[in-house]
């Protein structure tokens, strides 16, 4: 029965990504797609075991949906930031490394929050240990490093706990 | 129709003065990991933006668009990731050349010299 469920969600993603590429739908490009993915499915690859984090409940999904918007505000906010660096005669930047520890437990959380972490620009996931995150920022302020890393992590964090669980 | 196409070609110059911005930060920053910072950056909100112009020109490309700014966005990060977790794996510390604050803060470093002697490898990292 687990199997049948990482397998189910493995399947729906898969579609999902095949219906979204070929667009403008045509029957025959669907079938051979699903067939594909079917394939894929139930062939016995390790990889396919993450998908079982994947939730389906609908509280979940209306939180993801919240969570994009949320990433995207961000963006533009740190892009715009680091352009004005860029443009400013003296770059005012102070680089270095903070540790910041995470609630998430499952490997598609963490996966997720270190992705948004590096897609917003001024930050970059160096490496993850365990609960450990290791971020390098373009500007390190000296007195509250650690209460703006731990910010801009339990901002996304608040999302992604409900969403992976 | 000819509305749409004009939005379309000011959201695309938008996403193309990020793209900018981007590549003159790749000139103008000290050292690799803040290159990063920019170049590899630009990909989101320049090439988000350029997208969503062309999306506006071409209403039909939507679901195309929509799934190579998913793959973008999940490829970019991981691929930057990769690099800079490599760049400090040789030793390079986010200090920058030529000035001497001794006050940068690097928690990994610190983090591997305590593994180092834990494990009684001394620090050969």
């Amino acid at each position: 029965m687990k199997t049948f469920t990482y397998r189910l969600k493995a399947f729906l993603v898969l579609a999902g990504v095949w219906l979204i590429l070929i667009y403008p739908f045509s029957l025959q490009e669907l079938y051979t797609g699903l067939a594909i993915a079917l394939l894929l499915v139930l062939l016995p690859l390790p990889g396919n075991r993450v998908y079982a984090e994947i939730g389906l409940a609908p509280k979940r999904l209306i939180f993801t949906v919240v969570y994009i918007f949320v990433l995207i505000k961000e963006i533009f906010r740190a892009n715009i930031d680091v352009a004005f660096r860029v443009i400013k005669p003296v770059l005012p930047i102070k680089p270095g490394i903070v540790k910041v520890k995470t609630r998430l437990k499952s490997r598609l959380g963490r996966l997720a929050l270190a992705n948004s972490i590096t897609l917003t620009p001024g930050t970059i996931t160096v490496e993850i240990k365990g609960d450990e995150l290791f971020i390098h920022w373009i500007f390190v302020d000296a007195g509250d490093a650690d209460t703006a890393t731990q910010k801009i992590v339990s901002q996304f964090e608040k999302y992604l706990e409900v969403i992976f669980g | 129709m000819e509305v749409l196409a004009i939005i379309g070609a000011l959201i695309s110059l938008a996403g193309s003065l990020f793209l900018l911005l981007a590549a003159i930060g790749i000139f103008r920053m000290p050292d690799t990991y803040n290159r990063m910072q920019t170049g590899t950056k630009a990909t989101t909100l320049g090439s988000l933006l350029f997208f969503i112009g062309i999306g506006f020109a071409n209403p039909s490309w939507w679901g195309k668009l929509l799934a190579l700014t998913i793959f973008i966005f999940i490829t970019n990060p991981l691929s930057s990731h990769v690099l800079a977790r490599a760049l400090h794996f040789i030793g390079k510390s986010p200090l920058l050349k030529g000035s001497n604050d001794l006050e940068v803060r690097d928690d990994l470093a610190v983090e591997k010299a305590e593994e180092a002697k834990d494990t009684g490898k001394g620090d050969q990292v």
